[in-house]
């Protein structure tokens, strides 16, 4: 232990009024919130259920200037995908999160599409990727580092798109974590991802006389595939 | 960087004669509070959440060893690493070392006022490290070498003008005939320039909105992405951040993202909110292979303990000095130091001192806007006025200041004397005053008069005349 | 009906046999030295909605200038005095948000060490009031029966705003002026660069904001500007005449009791 962090910590002690760390049962207490956070605070716009959920996640996804593709299965996202860069004149080479929720898709329904299942790289335009959630609140997607789900494919190139079932939609922050959270503990993690990322509509900037831009870093494009499978089938 | 506080008032005069900087900050005073209410009214429990988030940073400041031993214990066990600096140097010395050990040569750098305040990028490069800012508004004023003058909007004093030609200095090997009077052409530019940068840089260094004990995660908030990828592609994810911004799970987190950006930049959430816990894992495809976590003090730990306490909830979101109608007019640069507005008139003297700093806390109209819309509900003005009090008894406050309150005070305290004093004074401005009713200059009032008349007064004090008429009566 | 000693000289009759409301008038520095008919607006209006107004002698200062400068020790023996003057009143008015705004606000913390004292000043402070804000919130007026012809407009005083809540109230009493017509002022609630000694002190900056606000004021096309503060009144008063604006500046006071016949803020009295 450095000097520097006992001086630290002694000073900060010494402010509150102690000459040592806070007594067991404090810590105790603030352990027992930390190992079972509970939820503060939820607005109006974080609740609801099903189709309404849905919805907002889609209005306000939209606002945020994310486009959304609503597609009736699964089965339809490769179509959707290899539309949606035609559409914007875009190659037709992306690169794909290995995933196995993107491997099960039928895409060999748009052999125009060249695949390469990796990481990013800068030369790439377009990348396809799971999104681990959607909150409704703000329109956002939750999305994480993984070994099937390489973070830069949701920065490097210019056109993101993000392939969302329905049923993973939640209305609140605080529901995502607690999701993330269930599917770390089952796999046996206690830590989380090295990154998670909540994603609102594409990058932009407003640092040029406060217009904003979309594309300074991050993507130009956002592009969200909704699934809408029966929400029974989570 | 060095502070120039002492030099406000010269600076801000010169501010004031800027009228491009004025016009380029007016954009930001006159439409920001209307875009703020809208995007507030949008979330009607934007207020009970400002006293939930209260409560949790209060509550964290109560505990703050516990957390951040907490948070230590975690990110060691995600194969992080913590460093503790008492000071801008020590923490200076532990980026460098680290640097260092990486063999950088370049590094990426997200906005960090932390990093400003321990003078980081002019040490790296006296070290031979070159850092490059990749947030656009730092990047521009990396170009210009200038500081920023906002927490959230660094550059938005300038113009467009001014930033097409910081790009044409700076970015020497383009056609100097290219068109840049879009701003989309500066983006474009911009976007390539700095791409290029992340991917060469060999670190990359961030600041941290939040630390999360829960998890030992840090947390950063972006509109631009270039957080992300300075702390993805480089080697390195070095963070540096200030003792003060712990929070304690990933729900209180949310309940302060939730006022963030609302108050930062008046949107719903920015586009990246960025939660980053150790390096990458084993079978993770990118990501960086080793995250330290520089953790600084820099007075803080003797702040909790005194009566600025509370300016330690801030999450530097800059509402307050968005809202400021003397920042609106003079903008950042004009304050001196990292930190202006009023989070700055409140915490720079607390970190380079009330005789540098002196005027910061002065300058303040109290209007009580900046307390109004500050989403951690600090007290901003009675902040200041705690400062002013320190300041005048160490006698700082200049001469004639003290000497016009300790007059005014003097008959204030003693009615009769002051009844016979003020009679006296105004009978003569009023009988001097009475044609035009007002002065154009008045002696000893040159500060009033160099701008604006000064009306006259009526005549007869309305104690006199009441007390004339009370006798009339009885 | 009470005739008073010097010390306290009251006007007004209570209705013989009613329990008439007593309010102490703290006419505030400013009125009481620069615009005295503002003080006598409010008696009037105070009277008007029924109250018995006295106005204790020993009053000077609410000690603001003081207390904002840092000087609390000065801020403490002024806030002393003012404690001991306005004992035994019902309420206490004042035709300034920001000096009511001191009494009520600001005047516990001052004697956070003195226990006997911070009670007194927390009695007072309980019923230490602005004035527009007492006569529609305690007096439950909702019209005056003033006249004034014209285009005006409302500058909201940040001290009355945000430390007391002021808002609706002047702008509900001024709709029910005959023949005045109000127009909102954009950026109504951004300060005007008073500031107390702000404006001696910062006079650049002070200039900057008053500017701004001016400029607001000319282009709604109102013919005057009313406030709750003379301290902002001033202010604008004195840049418009820089100016050499048309727009004029009055108390709000002024207006809703029928007495804004005489010279605007700044306008020449006339002889004698």
């Amino acid at each position: 232990m450095s000097e520097a962090r006992d001086q630290i910590i002694n000073r900060i002690r010494a402010s509150n009024g102690r000459t040592g760390p806070i007594d067991a049962e404090a810590a105790a207490k603030i352990q027992e919130r930390l190992n079972r956070p509970p939820v503060n605070l939820i607005p109006e716009r974080g609740k609801g259920e099903g189709a309404e959920l849905v919805e907002r996640f889609v209005e306000m996804a939209r606002e945020a200037s994310a486009t959304v593709t609503r597609v009736a299965s699964a089965d339809e996202v490769p179509t959707a995908v290899e539309q949606f860069l035609m559409r914007e004149n875009l190659p037709s080479e992306v690169v794909m999160a290995p995933d196995e929720s993107l491997d099960a898709l039928p895409w060999s329904d748009q052999p125009r599409l060249t695949i390469r299942r990796d990481r990013a790289q800068p030369s790439d335009y377009v990348s396809v990727t799971p999104a681990f959630a959607g909150i409704a609140e703000t329109g956002t997607l939750m999305v994480h580092s993984g070994a099937t789900t390489p973070y830069t494919l949701n920065f490097l190139p210019e056109t993101h798109i993000a392939v969302l079932g329905a049923e993973k939609i939640v209305g609140a922050y605080e529901d995502a974590w607690a999701r993330l959270r269930t599917k770390l503990k089952a796999a046996g993690e206690t830590t989380l991802p090295r990154t998670v990322c909540l994603i609102t509509g594409p990058s932009r900037t407003g640092d040029i006389e406060k217009k904003i831009l979309l594309g300074m870093h991050g993507p130009l494009r956002l592009n969200i595939i909704l699934v809408e499978t029966d929400p029974k089938n989570c | 960087m060095e502070p120039v506080s002492h030099a406000f008032k010269e600076s801000a005069d010169r501010a004031l004669e800027n009228a491009t900087q004025r016009r380029a900050l007016s954009k930001m005073s006159h439409e920001f509070g209307a875009k703020r209410a809208k995007v507030v009214a949008r979330l009607p429990e934007f207020d009970a959440l400002r006293d939930q988030a209260k409560t949790i940073k209060d509550h964290v400041l109560e505990n703050l060893d516990f957390y951040l031993e907490t948070f230590e214990e975690k990110v060691t066990a995600n194969g992080g690493h913590v460093h503790w600096c008492r000071t801008p140097e020590e923490a200076r010395d532990a980026v460098l070392a680290l640097c260092r050990d990486a063999g950088a040569r370049t590094v990426a750098k997200g906005k960090s006022m932390i990093t400003e305040e321990i003078g980081l990028n002019a040490f790296l490069e006296a070290n031979g490290i070159t850092p490059f800012e990749t947030d656009l508004g730092e990047y521009i004023l990396q170009l210009r070498g200038e500081a920023p003058s906002h927490i959230t909007a660094p550059a938005v004093h300038l113009n467009i003008e001014q930033i097409a030609d910081a790009f044409r200095d700076g970015h020497t090997g383009l056609d100097p005939a290219r068109r840049l009077d879009e701003p989309q052409a500066l983006l474009d530019e911009a976007r390539a320039m700095l791409r290029d940068r992340f991917i060469e840089a060999d670190v990359g260094i961030t600041g941290a909105n939040f630390l999360i004990a829960e998890t030992g995660s840090t947390v950063i908030v972006t509109n631009e992405g270039n957080g992300d990828l300075s702390q993805t592609l480089p080697k390195i994810h070095i963070v540096v951040a200030s003792i003060e911004k712990v929070v304690p799970t990933l729900e209180d987190a949310a309940t302060i993202l939730r006022l963030l950006a609302r108050s930062a930049t008046a949107q719903e959430i920015t586009s990246y909110t960025t939660f980053s816990t150790g390096p990458k894992r084993a079978d993770d495809l990118d990501g960086p292979e080793a995250f330290h976590v520089v953790l600084l003090d820099n007075g803080r730990s003797e702040l909790l303990g005194g009566e600025f306490r509370e300016v330690l909830r801030c999450i530097r979101c800059g509402a307050c000095q968005s809202l400021c109608p003397v920042w609106g007019a003079v903008g950042g640069q004009a304050y001196g130091w990292v930190y202006s507005g009023p989070i700055g008139a409140v915490l720079t003297p607390a970190l380079i001192g009330i005789g540098e700093a002196r005027h910061l806390p002065e300058a303040s109209t109290f209007c009580g806007m900046c307390e109004s819309v500050c989403p951690m509900r600090i007290p901003l003005p009675k902040l200041m006025r705690r400062w002013r009090e320190m300041a005048f008894e160490k006698k700082h406050t200049p001469g004639v200041a003290r000497y016009g309150i300790g007059l005014w005070a003097l008959f204030a305290k003693r009615p009769a004397l002051y009844r016979l004093t003020v009679r006296a004074v105004i009978a003569l401005l009023a009988r001097i005053g009475r044609r035009k009713g007002r002065f154009r200059r008045l002696p000893l009032a040159g500060g009033w008069t160099a701008h604006r008349d000064l009306p006259a007064p009526q005549g007869g004090t309305f104690m006199d005349q009441w007390r004339s008429r009370g006798e009339r009566n009885s | 009906m009470t005739t008073g000693t010097a010390e306290e000289a009251s006007a007004g009759a209570a209705a013989p046999g009613a329990a008439t409301v007593h309010v102490a008038l703290f006419v505030t520095c400013l009125v009481d030295l620069w615009r005295p008919s503002v003080g006598f607006a409010a008696v009037k209006l105070l009277e008007d909605a029924g109250c018995r107004v006295s106005v204790p002698a020993a009053q000077t200062c609410c000690a603001q200038p003081a207390y904002n400068s840092g000087d609390r020790k000065d801020a403490v023996a002024i806030a002393g005095n003012v404690i001991a003057a306005f004992e035994g009143f019902d309420y206490v008015v004042a035709p300034s948000g920001s000096c009511a705004g001191m009494i009520k606000c600001h005047y516990p913390g001052l004697f956070a060490d003195d226990p006997d004292m911070k009670a007194r000043a927390e009695e007072l402070a309980a019923r230490t009031w602005e004035l527009i804000s007492f006569l529609t919130d305690v007096m439950k007026l909702d019209r005056v029966a003033a006249r004034f012809e014209g285009a005006v407009t409302y500058h909201d005083g940040c001290s009355g705003l945000r430390e007391m809540g002021i808002k609706q109230q002047p702008r509900k009493l001024l709709r029910s002026v005959a023949g005045l017509e109000l127009k909102e002022l954009p950026d109504a609630e951004i300060c005007c660069g008073f500031g107390g000694t702000f404006c001696v002190k910062y006079p650049g900056i002070s200039n900057a904001m008053v500017d701004d606000k001016v400029s607001e004021i000319e282009a709604t096309g109102a013919g005057t500007v009313l406030a709750g503060d003379l301290g902002c009144l001033l202010n604008i008063a004195g840049k418009l005449q820089r100016n050499d604006s048309p727009a004029r500046a009055r108390h709000i006071a002024e207006v809703l009791a029928g007495m804004a016949e005489g010279p605007a803020i700044g306008e020449p009295s006339g002889g004698g």
